[in-house]
């Protein structure tokens, strides 16, 4: 139930950008049933939007792989915070890894296991919801074409206010703001490189990602040298 | 003119795509699963979710134009009034839903 709860966001979010992928999946000339296909194989955002316009553009697969890449190489950094809270995942943790969303990481890195709940199948709740809801999301759009009512603009808020919310319990717990101010300030550079046309803007999160990484190094580096970190013996 | 992709091309780059997704989240899993994962890991752990949920919130509001209607004024209203819910309330579900519900009023009216 509390899973339920903690995805209900991802929901709202899921299905205001699910069903446009599902649109414009269709309006490129595709079949409805490629929508869910892509959702239950790909599940990415991102990565799902992007394959839309590669494929109306006829582009060659060796593109297609590298532009999948270098869009979705952010969920390395996600994984890498995660192998200790995935180690005792036991039969969930090979979807868990499949299903390795920004929504679902957000949630996983801060939501606590409830008390007596198992951890592998609390987070395999939450990621198995948050990718019916895709799934759901993008059939929605697929199917009713151009139907869909006008109301259901600016839902999509909903994932920037998740994150914003995730934000703050994260800092609650650590009392640390260097992260996200250099967060914020990497995301700042990344948006402003892609305005001023140095780059392109598929690769915003990763290049906030690396300047981000970056300045964590130089900042907070020295803990890594230091003896303080307590023993992890199992 | 460019032709698109064939449907049994777009059938076969969906495996393919789907393929490199999973291989970009299973990749450090692969490397770090049988021996304990070095300190680098544990900083990264720290410090690096939090980032990444700052860059998360400014990536979202990376289709605001400034220099025309409604000027960014519903989203950064909207963002703001979440985050005073949030530090008031504490409930994630009246921060959320009362900031996207201001959103999409402010994105009527404006």
């Amino acid at each position: 139930m509390s899973a339920v709860k903690t995805t209900l966001p991802v929901f709202f979010g899921y299905l205001a950008i699910g069903i446009p992928f599902g649109l414009m999946i269709v309006n490129a000339g595709y079949p409805v049933w490629i929508a869910p296909v892509m959702s239950v194989t790909m599940y990415a955002g991102a990565g799902q939007y992007i394959a839309v316009g590669l494929f109306a553009t006829g582009a060659s697969p060796g593109t297609i792989v590298l532009t999948e890449l270098l869009v979705n190489i952010r969920h390395i950094v996600y994984g890498l915070s995660l192998i200790t809270r995935f180690k005792n995942a036991g039969k969930w943790k090979l979807y868990l890894i499949f299903a390795l969303t920004d929504e679902t990481y957000s949630i996983l890195t801060s939501c606590d296991v409830p008390d007596g709940a198992d951890t592998g199948k609390y987070y395999g709740t939450i990621a198995l919801l948050d990718q019916s809801y895709w799934i759901a999301g993008s059939v929605i759009g697929a199917a009713t074409g151009k139907l869909i009512p006008v109301s259901l603009t600016g839902v999509d808020f909903a994932l920037t206010a998740l994150f914003a919310v995730l934000l703050i319990e994260q800092l609650e717990k650590s009392h640390d703001f260097l992260p996200a101010v250099i967060g914020i300030i990497a995301a700042c550079a990344a948006i402003l490189l892609v305005c001023c046309g140095v780059m392109p803007s598929g690769n915003i999160l990763i290049a906030a990602l690396a300047f981000g990484f970056a300045a964590l190094i130089l900042t907070r580096g020295r803990s890594l040298d230091k003896n303080t970190d307590q023993k992890v013996q199992k | 003119m460019t032709q698109s992709l064939s449907l049994s091309a777009v059938v076969t780059a969906t495996i393919v795509s789907a393929l490199v997704i999973f291989a970009t989240r299973a990749f450090p899993f692969a490397l770090f699963s049988r021996r304990n994962p070095p300190r680098i890991i544990r900083f990264i752990e720290k410090y690096i979710p939090p980032m990444v949920m700052a860059i998360l919130v400014v990536y979202c509001l990376k289709d605001i134009r400034f220099t025309e209607k409604p000027w960014g004024i519903p989203s950064l209203t909207a963002l703001v009034v979440t985050i005073l819910l949030h530090l008031w309330k504490r409930n994630p579900m009246i921060s959320i839903f009362g900031g996207t519900l201001l959103y999409m009023i402010l994105l009527r009216i404006l």
